[in-house]
């Protein structure tokens, strides 16, 4: 393949991972909303288009047409940069999640992920440990006390809560024996899903993934009854929606990530034994890959509309007192299994 | 010294906290399938109770005969000042009527007081709650917004004249 063709095809992909992001985005808010109301035996939002499907275009044009206040106080570049940086690292991390099995389209040989990266792992821990400074930096240059203990908040639980991830992730990196998505994917085939083999990492894992998410019931970053907003208190217009996009774009990414680390990613157990036509079988897989991350992202809003927050310091004692030795013994565990299937 | 028992110490199960959660998510879930309270406004109208106080209003008999005799009392009463009347004489069984009747609903906080000192049953809390205006002047309503038939008031009366 020369440059130019794969200049093209890779963006391609980038034009579709994004669009696809940028819908589903759009539609989790709007799911989230669905949801919440279902759980309170209220009706949701219903009123633009029908059942309320354009609610979140509307929520978008108010957004966009609000004006843009900057505090005096604050420190402008970088109160500018925060958001940018959230959502690039946001979106970026997408890029090594294959979505399906590669495919045959006029002689080439495609893979249905963005960059086929070696240290794909490393590649997204690295991005998601980036992402706290974009909520550090929001928080600090804003000027305003409530916005710098989010910020400081979240860097302290994000930080803590990388470490069991790590260690959650290092128990699937030896099955895998590779840092690559679709070699891990590939581990994977049949039954042989992370998530039967080391519940443990699995459980620490998702546990961490709603911490570095922000998500309910570790959203203390940007707890509404003590900190206003937290690191977003001082953010209006599209800055705002820049942040809220990104912390959504944040849930696909995690649940996108456990899919492909611990679900099998897009593979259904022993669909080759159906003896279906081939392009039947990869969109099968690709719609099952969608399947399973919607089922957790359901699962994310879900938690959500259902947990209370915890209080900080608990916050802290799971994270280090918990979640770290759990994941230790998980490690353990699966190096165990390892030495004895081998 | 025993450590002291709290009032309700956690068993270990419930500090695990993922059952616990199971259980609240269980909850939750099933929640999401029970029929929702909300009442969808603009197309769905609140029907109020008998007991409700909503915007006053004078009753009008079905002869088209207006019961209120301008005596004032509401007037009086009333504790915001909202009520103004201003009496004529006719020639009619009840000799005296209200030439203007007029309440401002800027001013009305809906107590009641005018329904419940009327001699006359004329003054009555309709059920009526959609009470929007623009201005000012929309907002003092004369009588010919206040007269209401007395069919239409029926559940009040007879509410009013059991537990008056």
């Amino acid at each position: 393949m020369g440059i130019l063709e794969i200049v093209i095809i890779t963006m391609v992909k980038i034009l579709i991972i994004v669009t696809i992001m940028l819908l589903t985005v759009s539609y989790l808010v709007y799911f989230e909303r669905k949801i919440s109301a279902w759980t309170q035996n209220r009706v949701g939002p219903n009123r633009v288009g029908y059942a309320g499907l354009l609610q979140p275009f509307a929520d978008v044009f108010k957004l966009l047409l609000k004006e843009d206040i900057v505090p005096d106080v604050a420190n402008k570049p970088i109160h500018t940069l925060a958001p940018i940086l959230a959502l690039i690292i946001a979106f970026g991390t997408y890029a090594v999640i294959p979505i399906g099995p590669s495919i045959n389209l006029f002689g080439h040989e495609i893979a249905m992920v963005v960059a086929d990266v070696n240290i794909g792992i490393l590649y997204v821990l690295a991005l998601t440990s980036i992402g706290v400074y974009a909520i550090t930096f929001s928080g600090w240059s804003s000027g305003s006390k409530y916005s710098l203990l989010g910020g400081v908040r979240s860097s302290a639980q994000m930080i803590s809560y990388e470490i069991s991830m790590g260690f959650s992730i290092a128990g699937v990196l030896l099955f895998a024996e590779s840092l690559r998505p679709l070699d891990i994917v590939a581990s994977q085939s049949g039954f042989m899903w992370n998530a039967l083999i080391q519940p443990i990492g699995f459980v620490t894992f998702v546990v961490s993934a709603f911490a570095e998410t922000n998500r309910l019931p570790f959203d203390l970053p940007e707890a509404e009854p003590e900190l206003v907003g937290g690191y977003h208190t001082e953010y209006s217009s599209m800055k705002f929606a820049a942040f809220f996009l990104a912390e959504y774009a944040n849930m696909i990414i995690a649940s996108a990530l456990i899919v492909t680390l611990y679900l099998g990613g897009w593979q259904i157990p022993y669909i080759e034994t159906l003896g279906l036509a081939s392009w039947l079988t990869i969109s099968l897989q690709v719609a099952g890959f969608f399947v399973k991350m919607g089922a957790l992202l359901f699962f994310f809003i879900w938690v959500r509309w259902s947990l209370p927050r915890f209080r900080y310091d608990q916050l802290m004692n799971i994270g280090w007192k918990v979640m770290f030795p759990l994941s230790l013994i998980n490690l353990i565990w699966a190096a165990i299994l390892v030495m004895l299937l081998n | 010294m025993a450590k002291k028992k709290r009032m309700k110490d956690l068993t270990l199960l419930e500090r695990i906290y993922l059952p616990e959660i199971a259980k609240g998510m269980a909850l939750t879930f099933q929640n999401m399938f029970r029929p929702s309270f909300t009442m969808e406004y603009p197309e769905v109208k609140f029907e109020p109770p008998a007991s409700y106080r909503g915007r006053p209003v004078l009753a009008l008999e079905e002869n088209g005969e207006e019961r209120c005799v301008a005596c004032g009392l509401c007037s009086r009463v009333c504790p915001a000042l909202a009520i103004e009347v201003q009496a004529a004489e006719t020639e009619r069984e009840k000799e005296r009527y209200p030439e203007k009747f007029e309440i401002n609903m800027l001013r009305c906080i809906f107590c009641g007081f005018c329904e419940e000192v009327c001699p006359e049953e004329a003054i009555i809390m309709s059920k009526d709650y959609e009470l929007a205006f623009s201005n000012r002047e929309d907002a003092v309503y004369g009588k010919d917004k206040l007269l209401t038939p007395v069919s239409v008031l029926k559940d009040r009366i007879e509410f009013l004249r059991q537990y008056k």
